[in-house]
């Protein structure tokens, strides 16, 4: 089996030290994408407070229902990829890891699914910012043009997102054919382990995009 | 603190302490999570004023401080691993909070530009 030569690496003493060092090494560049998100949330702040209501307008325009389904969707995979981790620790076999990971990646497409009929919604109704940016019913007094920005931070935003996603979907294929062959064990399942910090990580990222881009004001120019 | 000899066989490593969360946690995790979501889009929907920016925040970040916890394992991690992801996240609110400083007072003197 392949787990037989990549249990423990000759310059570790145990595969304790082992496995905290890949954590640690995970952790590291996590942290670099959440200094990478970190830039747009910051541009996400500063042009929310100088365009305070074009930013309200433009999120009303969102579907909060669809939103809202996406989150649970994606908090749903975040289980499921927990549960694939510890059944890894605990000497499962790996048919329920692999049973434990399609669920991940059925609820991961789900969510890109959802996100393409989002983006095909803006495309169709004059959202999408550039040369026939304009949306319908825009509220009277509100400044269109800002609202452009808005919408240019929801698609680069979500947009950067989606491509996690896209890159998770890719990991969770790999994982699934390793696992199919029986490769994980409770002594070697790194793999498992990090591609579930990276699963989490763009899971607590939608859980900030959520309510920053749909609920800024649900019932803006409404009442 | 273990002091194995180095083994070949994946097998004899078994008994390392790896913390196994019981499944009883992890659905607790996520029913917590999905309650705070439904709480988020509720308190949306009423008008509180700048406090639903304070709310949606303060859910968002419980939210994601129970997903580092216990699905990304920080609460049974080493120390060093504790260390770095605290410092990681607190190296961003550094960031953030200096950038705000310039912006929220830049119009304080009338000075050209702005």
């Amino acid at each position: 089996m392949a787990s037989h030569a990549t249990a423990l690496r000759h310059h570790f003493e145990n595969p304790d030290q082992q496995q905290e060092a890949s954590s640690l090494g995970m952790w590291v560049f996590l942290l670099t994408e959440i200094m990478f998100f970190g830039g747009m949330f910051m541009a996400y702040l500063a042009y929310r407070q100088a365009y305070p209501e074009s930013f309200a307008a433009g999120s009303a325009k969102l579907n909060v229902t669809l939103g809202m389904a996406n989150t649970l969707v994606l908090i749903g995979s975040s289980l499921t990829m927990a549960l694939a981790v510890r059944s890894a620790a605990a000497g499962k076999s790996n048919k329920v890891i692999v049973v434990f990971l399609i669920l991940t990646l059925f609820l991961g497409s789900v969510f890109l699914g959802i996100k393409a009929k989002e983006y095909h919604d803006k495309w169709i109704h004059h959202e999408v910012p550039g040369a026939n940016f304009h949306p319908d019913e825009w509220p009277k007094g509100v400044d269109m043009s800002h609202a452009s920005l808005y919408f240019g931070l929801y698609f680069g935003m979500t947009g950067l997102h989606a491509t996690h996603m896209v890159v998770g979907v890719g990991l969770l294929l790999f994982l699934i054919i390793k696992a199919g062959r029986g490769a994980y064990s409770p002594a070697w399942h790194t793999p498992v382990e990090m591609v579930g910090l990276y699963w989490h990580f763009v899971d607590i990222v939608w859980i900030f995009l959520f309510p920053l881009l749909y609920l800024i004001d649900p019932n803006f120019g409404r009442q | 603190m273990s002091t194995h000899q180095v083994e070949s066989t994946p097998q004899v490593h078994t008994k390392h302490a790896v913390h196994i969360v019981p499944v009883p946690v992890y659905l607790g995790v996520f029913f917590a999570l999905v309650i705070g979501t439904i709480a988020t889009w509720q308190i949306a929907l009423i008008d509180l004023g700048r406090w639903n920016a304070v709310v949606a925040l303060t859910i968002a970040v419980t939210k994601a401080t129970l997903v580092v916890l216990f699905f990304m394992h920080v609460k049974y991690s080493p120390k060093l691993t504790k260390l770095v992801v605290v410092a990681g996240i607190f190296w961003l609110l550094i960031l953030l909070s200096i950038t705000e400083c310039d912006l929220l007072t830049r119009t304080w003197m009338g000075v050209p530009g702005r």
